[in-house]
């Protein structure tokens, strides 16, 4: 299924008119730094530097960066185990995300976490969740406590749209219109959940999205590779948060290139190769905001250029980073698994709570 | 001393809470308006209103996982299981998201939440309803578990529980809610991580949890007055973290251990308690630790039959006989 681009400009959206030419640009030096730390992190998983799973989010970069964007001092980001996009958008620095994926002690989780599990609580960023909408109630919780103090903010919690087919989320969605949070689902539907198509895997009329309906909760669909469209749709929810206090689910269609992690052997069997390139073509985010910048007279070919390459150095300099970093030591095993023990606290030093000796 | 149900002394520690500090928030299934479907919560929905009791729709995962996430950013829930039996709807949450976050995070975040209800069989609700997971929740490092067996202990330890920066599984007892026991009116806190000796004696160690607590002190009594055997009591009160110095110290003492549980044999506390002491006090020992504890089927519904399941007085009295 190809997302039925719609023919409605979002650049006159008061959220989008606000921009200087330097936010564009911005935008677009996130969008691929997100990019190119992610190819610089597939070479490094192919030559065996690092473990685990690496779930990529190219071609979906636009939808991270957009929404991101949008974010005050009392809004929050929450998502699944495809987040190296939110955690580069929230402001994390390469290194540490690099390093994290090698499984450095100077990684964002001192390499405890992994490709699927960063962590910014500085940034408003909580994660970096591996269970398929087990971030859900997570999202839940940081809007009920953000209308607990009495703060006007918004949680945006992302999900995948294999995400939707778990039942904790519709306790979310009910809970979420039921008693008035601030939390804005963004599904980000990028077709596939894992190897099973959208249409193999959901049932649905017109859009996921559309499953708020009988939540009583405001809902939308939002074309992803157009930054201006994701930043229009999530302004709108995110005011509905801030000033109504209610929930929205916003279904923002999107691509990804490569399998659902680098372990997904099939992903040009489950689906073609020309409709990746399709995608490629005539769906890319960086390159349709490319040409809508250059078009705006904001960004000339060498800018760009000049942009990129400063992303490809950074990614590069990231992995000589996480190459020189050390491991953990074995003694950090088992340190951060209680705030108390880890603190020394009376507390923590009291009983025993550790049992290999 | 008033003597107070387990149920007040438990209600009492969370409105004592409530008032000391204004992150604490009740959430779960009827605490608020039906008042709690066990009462725990009694009163508090009116004392304290809308915003500090609250109740939740029937979505455990959810409820759980957002106290997670609202104790992310600050906040202490205490969230009520209606039966600790539903934790396995809200697994995820409580293993994956409470349990890991901290770790996950590399000691980014912590988690200071209490999740609390009943954990027990012996109510004739069958299997579904009967489950006491402190021996699975315990396995997984980041979670603190604790099973007070008196309203003293309740009290205590669920203030320190609600104040505690780490997630904590606190499972009561719907036997025990009615029961009575002297508890101070002035405030008090009982560390988690501190067992008590709960009855003196010389010969033999009867080590427990939770409501097998009364039972061993039901049985220590049988054997003074029947076989002229000094039974010493250990009530465990919490699980992880673990007072494994007053285990010891009994053991080391008495010569003879019996570990008595609620839960079923497999991997259970006791299970831990038993490796502990085979490796610790080996030479200590005079006879082989040995177990009593749920007969290992679900929870039968016979209100004939449910009885016999789970320790009884007359059998801790047979198995210390056996070694004595």
């Amino acid at each position: 299924m190809e997302t039925a681009v719609k023919a409605q400009d979002y650049s006159p959206a008061p959220v989008n008119q606000a921009l200087t030419s330097d936010d564009k640009l911005r935008f677009l030096r996130e969008m691929l730094r997100i990019r190119r730390f992610e190819q610089a992190a597939l070479k490094q998983y192919q030559v065996g530097k690092m473990g685990g799973f690496l779930h990529l989010y190219i071609g979906q970069e636009s939808v991270a960066v957009g929404a991101v964007s949008l974010m005050g001092a009392n809004d929050h980001v929450i998502t699944a185990y495809r987040d190296h996009g939110h955690a580069l958008a929230v402001g994390m620095n390469m290194n540490e995300c690099m390093a994290e994926l090698f499984g450095k002690a100077t990684g964002c989780s001192k390499g405890k976490g992994g490709s699927m599990h960063y962590f910014a609580p500085d940034k408003n960023f909580w994660g970096g969740h591996g269970i398929v909408a087990g971030q859900t109630p997570l999202g839940l919780g940081l809007a009920f406590a953000i209308k607990y103090k009495g703060l006007k903010g918004a949680a945006l919690c992302f999900l995948g749209d294999g995400a939707v087919n778990q039942g904790s989320w519709y306790e979310c969605l009910n809970i979420a219109s039921l008693w008035d949070l601030p939390v804005v689902y963004i599904i980000e539907n990028n077709q596939y959940s894992m190897g099973t198509s959208l249409v193999r895997s959901s049932a649905f009329r017109t859009s996921l999205a559309e499953r708020a309906q009988g939540f009583a909760m405001d809902w939308d669909v939002c074309n992803g590779e157009d930054l201006y469209e994701v930043r229009a749709k999530v302004q709108e929810a995110m005011d509905r948060a801030h000033k109504q206090s209610r929930p929205t689910v916003l279904e923002i269609s999107t691509y990804r290139y490569y399998g659902h992690s680098v372990a997904d052997a099939k992903h040009k069997v489950y689906r073609s190769e020309d409709e990746i390139e399709r995608y490629k073509q005539d769906h890319d985010p960086i390159r349709l905001w490319k040409t809508r910048l250059i078009g705006e007279g904001v960004l000339t070919a060498e800018k760009y250029d000049e942009i990129d390459s400063a992303a490809r150095q950074e990614a590069a300099e990231s992995v000589k980073f996480a190459e020189d970093s050390p491991f953990p030591t074995a003694a950090s095993i088992s340190e951060d698994i209680y705030f108390e023990v880890d603190r020394q606290t009376i507390a923590g030093r009291t009983g025993k709570h550790f049992f290999n000796d | 001393m008033p003597e107070i149900t387990y149920r007040e002394a438990l209600r009492h520690a969370l409105a004592e809470e409530i008032e000391r500090d204004e992150n604490v928030v009740l959430l779960g299934e009827e605490v608020a308006e039906y008042d709690g479907a066990y009462k725990v919560t009694e009163g508090l929905w009116k004392r304290f209103g809308d915003k500090r009791v609250v109740d939740t729709p029937i979505s455990e995962a959810a409820f759980i996982g957002m106290g997670v996430g609202a104790s992310m950013l600050g906040l202490r829930p205490v969230m009520e299981l209606m039966f600790w039996s539903f934790a396995t709807v809200a697994w995820d949450q409580i293993v994956n998201n409470a349990g890991f976050v901290r770790y996950m995070s590399g000691g980014l975040i912590n988690c200071p939440i209490v999740i609390r209800g009943p954990a027990n069989g012996g109510t004739n609700v069958g299997a579904t309803h009967s489950h006491t997971p402190e021996n699975m929740l315990a396995n997984i490092p980041g979670l603190k578990v604790v099973c007070p067996a008196t309203a003293y202990d309740a009290k205590g330890l669920m203030k320190s529980a609600i104040r505690d920066n780490d997630p904590v599984m606190f499972m009561e007892n719907t036997l025990l809610y009615g029961e009575k026991w002297e508890v101070p009116s002035e405030e008090y806190l009982i560390p988690l991580g501190v067992a008590d000796v709960k009855r003196e004696g010389s010969d033999v160690s009867l080590i427990a949890h939770g409501r097998a607590v009364l039972t061993a002190l039901k049985a220590a009594e049988l054997l003074a007055a029947e076989h002229d055997i000094q039974a010493e009591v250990i009530d465990l009160r919490s699980i992880r973290p673990l007072d494994e110095e007053a285990i010891l110290k009994s053991v080391r003492k008495t010569h003879r251990a019996v570990l008595i549980e609620e839960n079923k044999p497999f991997c259970g506390v006791d299970a831990q308690i038993s490796s502990m002491l085979m490796e610790k006090a080996f030479d200590d020992l005079d006879a082989p630790v040995l177990r009593i504890s749920a007969i290992d089927a679900p929870a039968i519904y016979s209100p004939a039959l449910e009885p016999l399941q789970l320790p009884r007085p007359t059998d801790i009295v047979s198995k210390v006989l056996s070694i004595c």
